[in-house]
């Protein structure tokens, strides 16, 4: 600056110099804008480059979340809802309705989660029963119902709140016009049926069915009954699948011939260990606060024990294990896309090579379903000491797809279709040409590593135009949706059914050692 | 510290370039957060290491300031960017930067023991690029060069101005 001060104290250079001093500090200028012309070459490129993409792979138009709608239908007419059940799922399904147990209630508030619920679309339905054969979990729901907080600036209905000892008592019940079962998994076709009959609708946790002679009767109780039936997997209301539905539809992935799901877990939760609370503590109940003869239904006696109760899963009487817990959601998700049905053949092997207690169910499985008229394998692969997380991958000709809570797409290197985009270098196998992530750059308050592996299937939460939302609350608002307007809802009785015989097949191959085949025209396995 | 410095020619070229390039770095790290619409800080505070983890584990479960960490941090990127090509206020733009450099540095410094799931794109052991840019920022505060070039000369002016007619 001194080198200026002396050139502006010569008078007659003045304008000269004036001039050289104000270029200079001026520099910066055409810094920026040459800046600035990069960056617009940048962006074009960028631009022209994603739009040829989208062009030569036909993906234009395939819309980002879908918007959030509000019920259509009149929602005067109240729906009184009678729970079956009300354990752990349970308290997430009335959650999913517009009811939060007061400890809920304060958790959310404390995670700041509970402005967010507070949006959920108000359904316009009353818990006005509770049947639990354990006193505490009735209480708990009670609770859950009688609470006041409600979404979508909604109002408390008033009604009553009854318990019921026993589910028939509710079924019989006019006041109760809708239930929903989130029993152990025995209970879930004879109470669907006897539902049925009663002329109630059903929301009924997966998987619907366990024993082969159940497959037709809850069936034909269903249909017959006219009622609507929504089955528990909410995988549909994620705001990716939709999308991957387009992609299947304009055959992206070109010709899918295998379809891979898996498990991975290695927790004793993920495991079914469930007894214990967090300070390693039996949990409560006993034979004085737990109708056992009713949990155990119409499966063999035996004496109370806690580790039945609250590990049910681990034992062939209540539950199919990984195939009726978590293959379920597999299969649910892959028949909406692919509308594969019933397959032709079954193999599953496994074993229980970990969790070496008095378990039945394998923690180690491997189920391979053929179904060549869709001209496609699939299968599921579950292992539950070890976390490696596989995904569920759809192998196509042309690209492979990997759907969980968002999508990616990779190029086949070999592929027809893509050859000339993969020369020219537009699109590379080593890494995805297709991305769609409602989440991206949220954060979720998932704190387990079961519901963590929950949230990495797509069966958490969803991001609907940026907002958080439930994709249990979608699932359920369908069905009572369903119910006011009698449409069939997408985890309807057809699909139900589908996947009852299938899981069924996966069952009987990994207990009797051996292939199995579905009878389409005796509808039977043999 | 006064803006007294006398530079060579070559003196003066360098530390207007090096201004320009470290710029240019940072006006395009802003810009192109404020292009991605769905950027944000989460995934490289939820990397955050050593000694600013926990005050990252708290920016990151708080959505409220999450969100104003992301604004401050792309619109503090194109403010310091444009300060140092323009050469306004830059010695503060110079200043913050560095500090804003120290923090990112500071949240994943490469020291011995601390492991990172995503791979850096050099080989450090405890400098990283990171860290030389935000001493080469420092250093460009301590020599300032925008009162020559720069539009802080204006301002220099003014307050010389000023200072003389008193």
């Amino acid at each position: 600056m001194t080198q200026n001060k002396e050139e502006m104290n010569k008078g007659e250079k003045r304008p000269a110099v004036q001039r050289r001093t104000l270029l200079k500090a001026l520099a910066g200028i055409p810094v920026l804008g040459i800046f600035g012309y990069e960056i617009f070459r940048k962006r074009s490129y960028d631009i022209a480059k994603k739009n040829r993409v989208i062009d030569e792979l036909g993906i234009k138009d395939i819309k980002a979340p879908a918007v959030l709608k509000s019920s259509s239908q009149n929602k005067n007419d109240l729906i009184r809802i009678g729970m079956i059940g009300f354990g752990g799922r349970a308290r997430a399904l009335s959650s999913a309705l517009g009811f939060l147990h007061p400890l809920d209630e304060k958790n959310k508030r404390e995670s700041g989660s509970l402005e967010n619920w507070l949006q959920q679309d108000n359904l316009n339905v009353a818990i006005t029963g509770i049947c639990d054969v354990f006193d505490l979990h009735a209480e708990n729901g009670l609770a859950t119902a009688r609470n006041e907080i409600r979404p979508g600036n909604g109002s408390r209905a008033d009604l009553p709140v009854k318990r019921y000892l026993h589910y028939q008592e509710m079924l019989d019940d006019k006041d109760i016009d809708a239930v929903m079962i989130a029993t152990p998994d025995h209970h879930h076709a004879p109470i669907t049926i006897a539902a049925a009959k009663a002329g109630k609708h059903v929301y009924c946790e997966k998987s619907p069915l366990q024993r082969e002679n159940e497959l037709m009767e809850l069936y034909n109780a269903v249909k017959d009954n006219n009622i609507t039936y929504q089955l528990g997997h909410q995988v549909t209301k994620n705001s990716v699948f939709p999308q991957a539905k387009e992609i299947v539809k304009r055959n992206i992935l070109g010709k899918i011939t295998l379809v891979e799901t898996t498990t991975n877990r290695n927790t004793a939760n993920g495991a079914w260990i469930r007894h214990l609370d967090a300070n390693g503590n039996l949990k409560p109940g006993n034979e004085k606060t737990i109708d056992w003869e009713q949990w155990l239904g119409n499966r063999p006696k035996v004496p109370f024990s806690v580790d039945r109760y609250y590990n049910w899963t681990k034992w062939f009487d209540y539950d199919m294990g990984m195939i009726g817990q978590l293959f379920t959601h597999e299969y649910d998700a892959v028949n909406q896309l692919l509308r594969i049905g019933i397959p032709k053949t079954v193999s599953s092997s496994g074993g229980i090579y970990y969790w070496k207690d008095n378990r039945e169910m394998p923690d180690s499985l491997h189920c391979v379903f053929e179904y060549p008229n869709h001209d496609m394998t699939l299968i599921y692969s579950a292992n539950l000491a070890n976390s490696n997380s596989r995904g569920r991958v759809f192998m196509g000709h042309d690209a492979t797809m990997r759907l969980g809570n968002d999508i990616s797409i990779t190029p086949d290197r070999n592929s027809s279709r893509y050859e000339k985009q993969l020369k020219e270098g537009l699109i590379d196998p080593s890494e995805p040409m297709i991305t769609m992530n409602p989440n991206s750059g949220k954060v979720d308050a998932v704190t387990s590593a079961t519901e963590k592996y929950y949230a990495s299937r797509g069966l958490t939460n969803t991001y609907i135009n940026g907002k958080q939302v439930d994709v249990t609350h979608l699932h359920v608002k369908e069905w009572v949706d369903c119910i006011r307007s009698g449409e069939m809802p997408t985890a309807n009785i057809d699909r139900a059914f589908e996947e009852g015989a299938t899981i069924l097949m996966a069952q009987k191959s990994y207990l009797e050692k051996r292939q199995v085949e579905w009878d389409p025209v005796n509808k039977k396995i043999i | 510290m006064k803006n007294t410095q006398t530079y060579s020619g070559i003196q003066l070229t360098t530390l207007v370039l090096l201004r320009f390039l470290i710029g240019w770095h940072l006006l395009y790290e802003g810009l192109s957060k404020l292009l991605d619409p769905n950027w944000s800080s989460v995934g490289f505070l939820k990397e955050s290491r050593w000694i600013l983890s926990g005050f990252s584990e708290w920016i990151v479960s708080n959505s409220g300031v999450l969100n104003v960490v992301d604004f401050l941090n792309t619109w503090g990127l194109i403010a310091i960017g444009i300060g140092l090509i323009l050469g306004i206020f830059a010695r503060t733009a110079a200043i913050a930067g560095s500090m804003l450099l120290l923090i990112y540095f500071l949240n994943n410094p490469p020291l011995i023991g601390l492991e990172y799931s995503v791979p850096t794109e050099g080989n450090y052991l405890v400098v990283s690029k990171t860290l030389i840019e935000s001493v080469a920022l420092f250093a460009l505060a301590i020599f300032p060069t925008s009162s020559i070039f720069g539009l802080d000369m204006f301002i220099h002016c003014k307050k010389t101005k000023d200072h003389d007619s008193k």
